[in-house]
């Protein structure tokens, strides 16, 4: 039975960009913009440029990623 | 620092992938010879005519006489052994009163428990005769796992077994399903890393020896979109063309991949 999820994947983050959102280089190799979930928000987690992040990538739309994750 | 670690195969602080012992690894073997042999017997259950849910009662009756538990049952509320997808239908299918005719193929898709721990496997029948260009479907699907397969030792990237899944799927005009990906396996059913089957989804984690996988291409003749049924289960294509589905629980080795749900006599080794 497959698991049926959000594509997670990992990237760094380049640039932070004004409204909360990051420009983040995958791991594949391309760039996404991304917001911080909402969980992150909420525990205040700052989030820098070169922060390894994990996101969550819409298969229909590579261009956009939700940060889920900050590694410490 | 982190990238570097990385970079040379560390798992990274958070995966919780976990490499299992050999004894672990014997009773997911265990599973997966109960995984094989419930699709054995369902290739030779599966005709035009027959109902999907009599493959269901079929498939567990075998599990139990095994002593073993169907995973499925019970997972998330699912509430069959098996999945049964027909045609269009992608995966995870609910067994029911729906009736096999000439000409469909149907995908099952099996897990078991045995000693705590898990196996899963799918495959794609014709049912009766089936169209050349649908063969062909099952057949690439069926080759796209074994390419995947043969990426499953240790060194190699997720990306590397994604990879290879892909090309096969591309270069033979199909397209690879996205939103659901092939999974760690072993205590639980879905257990991290996912294992997408197309590179750009998959991250550079290097395998390692006793990780446990479940490899599963799942490949649909027209467009890659799929959308879920009302019944809250069953996935089609959105365009309506066909879907194949194939699967093996495999053990990451320093040489290859054993396939601990292949067939009674067709080895797994290599």
């Amino acid at each position: 039975m497959s698991k049926e999820t959000p594509i997670e994947v990992e990237g760094v983050v380049l640039e932070t960009r004004p409204n909360a959102m990051f420009k983040v280089k995958l791991e594949a190799g391309h760039e996404v913009l991304a917001h911080v979930s909402g969980k992150i928000r909420m525990s205040y987690i700052r989030i820098l440029p070169g922060d390894r992040v994990k996101l969550e990538v819409s298969p229909y739309d590579l261009t956009r990623g939700r940060i889920v994750w900050r590694y410490k | 620092m982190r990238p570097r670690l990385r970079e040379r195969g560390h798992p990274g602080p958070a995966t919780g992938i976990s490499v299992k012992t050999d004894a672990q690894i014997a009773a997911m073997r265990r599973a997966g010879k109960v995984v094989a042999a419930v699709l054995g017997a369902l290739q030779a259950v599966v005709a035009p005519g027959v109902e999907t849910a009599e493959l269901d009662r079929v498939a567990e009756d075998i599990i139990r006489s095994h002593g073993a538990r169907p995973s499925f049952k019970g997972y998330n509320g699912f509430p069959a052994s098996v999945c049964t997808s027909v045609n269009d239908e992608v995966v995870h299918g609910l067994p029911g009163r729906r009736v096999l005719r000439e000409g469909d193929i149907v995908g099952i898709d099996v897990g078991a428990m045995v000693d705590g721990f898990h196996a899963d496997a799918a495959a794609t029948f014709a049912v009766g005769e089936i169209a050349p260009a649908t063969r062909r479907l099952v057949q690439v699907t069926k080759q796209a796992l074994e390419d995947g397969i043969a990426q499953a030792r240790a060194g190699r990237t997720l990306r590397e077994l994604a990879r290879a899944i892909e090309a096969r799927v591309v270069a033979s005009g199909y397209s690879v399903v996205r939103e659901l990906v092939g999974h760690g396996i072993g205590a639980a059913m879905h257990e991290p890393p996912q294992v997408p089957n197309y590179a750009a989804g998959a991250n550079a984690l290097k395998l390692r020896a006793g990780m446990t996988l479940a490899i599963e291409p799942m490949v649909n003749e027209g467009g890659c979109e799929i959308t879920k049924d009302t019944d809250g289960w069953t996935f089609r294509t959105r365009d309506g063309g066909l879907s194949a589905h194939w699967e093996h629980t495999v053990a990451v080795g320093e040489d290859g991949a054993e396939i601990m749900t292949a067939p009674e006599g067709a080895g797994g080794g290599g």
